[in-house]
């Protein structure tokens, strides 16, 4: 499925689905069953929200033997950063991250 | 959290559509003259099964900063390679490996990289994880358009332009 803009946005604009991305973030390559455990959301949601994120291609997947594994694609959202960030914005961008990020450090 | 991280294997699968031909992105993944453009560096092998293949700076000093073997070799559809760092040669469990795989999908090429046989948490890991995502981008950018978006060649410029004035 080629993935257009709104299909990401879309994908992007639920809590629901953002924390799979995070999930997948942090082990990439789960099954559906791994993606599925310790939160209340039932399979037949997470299934969807895995149908609509594989569509908008922010996750990809592959077949091992019987088993389908889902990876964080994070191609579509790189293209919106180059698109509104810029080449030459991004060293700016990056010290302006990293000073909140050192200032909500020394906060807590 | 505290798993021995040499042990613990990862993997990164990247799809990306392009507007292109087979062919097309065949040729920009595995020619310097490409590859420059929207990589900022040098791919150089002969894409033979077996042969060496080397990924070089383009800033002068064609310093080898990827290396590996050319496991499997089918133009344009499939191209297997193993990577390593150049230090990491002498050891086997260095070797990560990268599939490319690239099909017609409709009307456009469908692009789809797996880098895996990856130590979790490796600083190869960490570095491949942010590359991956900008090279792609640039390689559809520059097929697509001709001009290649690249931050990394941009870094890699002015890193070698401040070498040369110092």
């Amino acid at each position: 499925m080629v993935a257009d803009e709104d299909k990401v946005f879309k994908a992007l604009a639920d809590a629901s689905r953002r924390q799979l991305l995070d999930r997948l973030r942090r082990k990439n390559g789960q099954t559906l069953g791994e993606l599925c455990e310790g939160h209340d959301m039932s399979r037949q949601a997470v299934t969807k929200h895995l149908n609509l994120l594989e569509e908008a291609n922010l996750v990809a997947t592959t077949k091992r033997g019987r088993e389908k594994l889902h990876f964080l694609n994070p191609i579509p959202i790189n293209e919106i950063y180059m698109r509104w960030i810029g080449k030459f914005e991004q060293d700016r961008v990056q010290a302006l991250h990293n000073l909140k990020q050192a200032l909500q450090e020394k906060d807590q | 959290m505290n798993e021995p991280h040499n042990q613990t294997m990862t993997e990164f699968v990247y799809v990306t559509y392009i507007s292109s031909t087979p062919q097309k992105v065949w040729d920009a993944l595995t020619t310097p003259e490409f590859t420059r453009q929207y990589w900022a560096r040098n791919i150089v092998s002969d894409w033979k099964p077996g042969s060496k293949w080397d990924m070089a700076n383009i800033d002068g000093s064609n310093t080898i900063s990827v290396t590996g073997e050319v496991l499997e070799s089918r133009p344009p559809s499939r191209l297997v390679v193993s990577w390593v760092s150049p230090e990491n040669v002498g050891n086997k469990s260095e070797y990560s490996r990268v599939t490319f795989e690239i099909e017609m999908f409709g009307d456009v090429v469908r692009l789809n990289v797996v880098h895996d046989q990856l130590k979790a948490g490796s600083e190869m890991a960490r570095g491949i994880s942010g590359g991956w995502p900008m090279v792609l981008c640039g390689l559809k950018s520059f097929l697509e358009t001709g001009k290649a978006p690249s931050i990394m060649s941009i870094k890699s410029c002015s890193a070698s332009a401040q070498a040369k004035v110092a």
